[in-house]
């Protein structure tokens, strides 16, 4: 188990080398930090001080790879690719184009996200199953059909939709809650009933679908006969065999988005005015800020990986068969 | 109007090359029996020729919209030619009222005066105010409040009249062609058809066109003297909006499938096939990419190409070649993020055929690597290509709505479903709410999404083999499994 652990660690740092390789072409190589000075202080008349000012106050002033002139290692680590690329896997993200420390906003944001998403996530999660259990209960008959239709209907509606129709129908027309903003405490609990409502139901028409498919695939098994002819009640056998027969798919499609929840969710947190982590990223991609933007992609990654990790170790709890070597 | 400049943009030139792979590639299929099989079983299920006769609806109006020119500006000199700046296409020119008649701000569907107040200097040098009379909706009418429900009421009736007329000339027109191919007098084709009787439901096909044409001849004749679905901020028409949008999701949807193909095929199937380090290389690679977060590369990409193209201006002639070029960007960034699914499949479903023993016999036989995955390999994984690019196109209408309002979508002067929402979103906010531009973004592409996801399902139920079975057992549809595939 835990030499397993340590393998599939050692394979992530080739990932993330990757990672950081990939945002590095992309921030520095396709466009130099002369041509990001440029658009942050206008395209015209800006001057080369300007610029030279601008890189300097933001470490974009050395070269991308190799420093010559600098002595012995600083060869390496005073250039670019050292200062903003290698320095994020010690999770070091420095500042932001305004000056805040990116590291402190990601602690300080993380709460908010998590608020949303966990909720989000844990009670779509127990709707969906539900629903789908109950749709393969009812297989071949009108409600299952018409289950699919509902389902094929939500999964065609924008999620762009749901948030302002949700917003236009809870805040402004029946005025139950507030259309956005958040609080402390006990206090963000009536913030926080619409953006989970919303994601719930967003999530809700592909989800429900895709578990269907799973339990239709395992009720058809042998198994399920056997447990059928042992004269076992039919909810019982969706609910004792099915089910848990169903959790290694179920699994591998829940527990890896587990720890990116707390990355949170840009749409949502953007139009209901969450301070977390989405709104955070969607601020630097208007404001252009390059230093956030790459560091949530690292952050992304990491937690990404992790939840693989994660998905593989959940398996060894459902199913005894599976061991990790 | 005989000389305009033709102008092909990038998105052009590759959906034109799509429709043309497409066409040479359906004659290719209708000459093989087994290829033929599945596509019939698309158009025997109901679901799937609706969904496929609103499609074709919309692929219409965008491929009228991909035929871009520049229209001639006249100088006063004769002889001279100068050509305008505005890049248009012919769909601009068919719906050519509806562009070039902008009000002053929101108007409600279908009103006759602006939807805000205004102060008006009467004859007489008073000032009142008022709601002013709208420059081009229902112009026409002297007495708005009298006339204009009898004449809303008109138009529809003779709309609906002709909808009709020109219903009953096209399904003739196709029956008859129908029945002459199967050699059977037409009444009995057409007892036949409407009885539902004939394996492909083309009653439902022929029920489908008949819905669009009374919705849309009787919204035609609307807007030619009305806003039918308002104007937004701006004054523009909402209806024009909306079409033109139409060709940027449709662009969207099929160019970024069209990327991602050869990546995710070619990367798949030989890693499953070659095994050894070049399986570990691209599950190397696909991991990398998939473990970054789609939105934020995408974000990255597009910010990084927003900034080469404002160092780089003089790229680009007019403001629509710069955003078309922008698009072209997006499609290949979202194809860039997008292939890992259909790449781990593709290996997966390698990994299995290649211990097949056809393969294993081909292998023996000594033919090459290379001729067994085009030969063998590549026909046997085509239904999982084909499966997952109709079911990724209804997901990538959807993202570029989210992108757009993000700000990394396409080019604001670009006319989408993104940036119509994201122009609109705070309207609702306003006090008296303006809810039109919303409502027929959202009304549009939901069409078009819920026809693609139908289509989709019918065709993976048609191709996919698990699938096939599974809905045979359980019936889901209620869909009689139809014996003879091969008759149509």
């Amino acid at each position: 188990m835990i030499n397993y652990l340590i393998r599939r660690l050692l394979y992530a740092v080739p990932i993330l080398i990757g990672v950081n390789l990939v945002t590095f072409v992309l921030f520095f190589v396709v466009n130099t930090p002369d041509d990001m000075a440029r658009i942050h202080l206008g395209v015209k008349r800006v001057t080369p001080q300007a610029i030279a000012k601008w890189k300097e106050e933001r470490g974009y002033d050395k070269p991308l790879l190799f420093n010559h002139r600098a002595p012995g290692m600083a060869t390496f680590t005073e250039t670019i690719f050292f200062q903003k690329s290698v320095k994020l896997f010690a999770f070091n993200f420095g500042r932001a184009d305004d000056g805040r420390d990116i590291a402190y906003e990601i602690k300080k944001r993380m709460g908010p996200s998590l608020a949303i998403a966990l909720p989000v996530f844990l009670l779509g999660l127990l709707w969906t199953i539900s629903f789908a259990l109950m749709m393969v209960f009812f297989r071949s008959t009108y409600l299952d059909v018409w289950g699919v239709v509902l389902c094929v209907g939500l999964m065609s509606i924008s999620s762009l939709f749901y948030i302002i129709g949700g917003q236009y129908l809870m805040s402004k027309l029946w005025n139950l809650v507030p259309i956005s903003g958040f609080g402390d405490g006990p206090a963000a609990l009536k913030f926080l009933i619409l953006p989970v409502l919303v994601g719930v139901i967003s999530g809700m028409g592909a989800g429900v679908r895709w578990y269907r498919t799973i339990f239709l695939e395992e009720i058809g098994k042998d198994y399920v006969r056997t447990a059928r002819a042992k004269g076992l009640s039919e909810l019982r056998v969706l609910f004792k065999h099915v089910l848990q027969n169903a959790m290694i798919p179920i699994l591998t499609g829940a527990v890896v988005v587990i720890p990116s929840l707390f990355m949170g969710s840009l749409i949502t947190e953007s139009f209901f005015g969450i301070p977390g982590l989405g709104s955070y990223t969607i601020e630097a991609i208007s404001s252009q800020d390059f230093a956030v933007v790459r560091a949530m992609v690292f952050l992304g990654s990491v937690l990404y990986i992790v939840g693989l990790i994660l998905t593989d170790f959940s398996y060894t709890l459902v199913d005894p068969r599976i061991r990790l070597e | 109007m005989m000389s305009l400049k033709p102008i092909l943009l990038w998105t052009d030139v590759l959906l034109g090359l799509l429709i043309l792979g497409g066409l040479i590639l359906s004659g290719f299929i209708r000459r093989r029996r087994h290829l033929r099989a599945p596509w019939q079983r698309v158009l025997q299920s109901k679901s799937g020729i609706i969904s496929l006769v609103i499609l074709s609806f919309f692929l219409g109006i965008g491929l009228l919209d991909s035929i871009h020119f520049r229209p001639p500006v006249d100088t006063g000199k004769s002889g001279s030619k100068a050509y305008g700046v505005e890049v248009l296409s012919l769909l601009d020119l068919l719906v050519g009222p509806l562009r070039q008649r902008p009000e002053k701000t929101y108007s409600a569907p279908l009103a006759t005066h602006l939807y805000t107040k205004e102060t008006i200097e009467l004859a007489d040098g008073r000032q009142v105010r008022t709601f002013p009379r709208l420059i081009f909706g229902g112009a026409h009418l002297i007495n708005p409040e009298l006339d204009k429900t009898g004449d809303i009421v008109h138009r529809v009736l003779t709309g609906l009249g002709v909808a009709m007329l020109l219903w009953a000339l096209l399904s003739s027109a196709w029956l008859g062609f129908l029945s002459r191919r199967h050699r059977v007098g037409f009444h009995d084709w057409v007892r036949t058809v409407f009885r539902g009787q004939c394996p492909v439901p083309w009653n439902a096909a022929l029920f489908t066109v008949l819905a669009l044409l009374l919705a849309g001849v009787p919204a035609a004749l609307l807007s030619i003297k009305y806003h039918l679905l308002g104007t937004d901020k701006v004054g523009q028409d909402v209806l024009y909006l909306a079409l033109k949008s139409i060709r940027t999701g449709l662009v969207i949807g099929t160019l970024t499938t069209l990327v991602l193909l050869p990546l995710a095929v070619l990367l798949g199937i030989m890693a499953g096939y070659f095994r050894g380090w070049i399986d570990d290389l691209v599950q190397y690679i696909y991991t990398t990419f998939h473990s970054i977060p789609s939105v934020l590369l995408i974000a990255a990409a597009v910010l990084m190409t927003q900034v080469y193209m404002d160092t780089h201006p003089n790229l680009f002639e007019t403001v629509n070649a710069r955003a078309d070029f922008r698009l072209l960007f997006l499609c290949l960034i979202l194809g860039m993020t997008s292939w890992t699914g259909l790449c781990r499949l593709l290996r997966g479903e390698a990994l299995k055929l290649r211990e097949m023993e056809y393969i294993q016999a081909a292998q023996a036989f000594g033919v090459s690597d290379f001729r067994i995955i085009i030969r063998h390999i590549l026909p046997n994984v085509m239904h999982i290509v084909l499966i997952s690019m109709v079911m990724d196109f209804s997901g990538l209408v959807l993202a570029e709505a989210v992108l757009s309002y993000v700000g990394v979508g396409v080019d604001p002067s670009m006319i989408s479903f993104g940036t119509m929402i994201n122009s609109a979103r705070m309207e609702m906010a306003r006090e008296p709410m303006v809810w039109w531009s919303l409502a027929s973004a959202f009304s549009f592409m939901f069409l078009m999404v819920l026809s693609a996801n139908l289509f989709a399902d019918a065709v993976r139920d048609a191709f996919d083999p698990r699938v096939r079975t599974l809905s045979d057992k359980f019936n889901l549809f209620g869909r009689k499994p139809v014996q003879e595939a091969g008759k149509d």
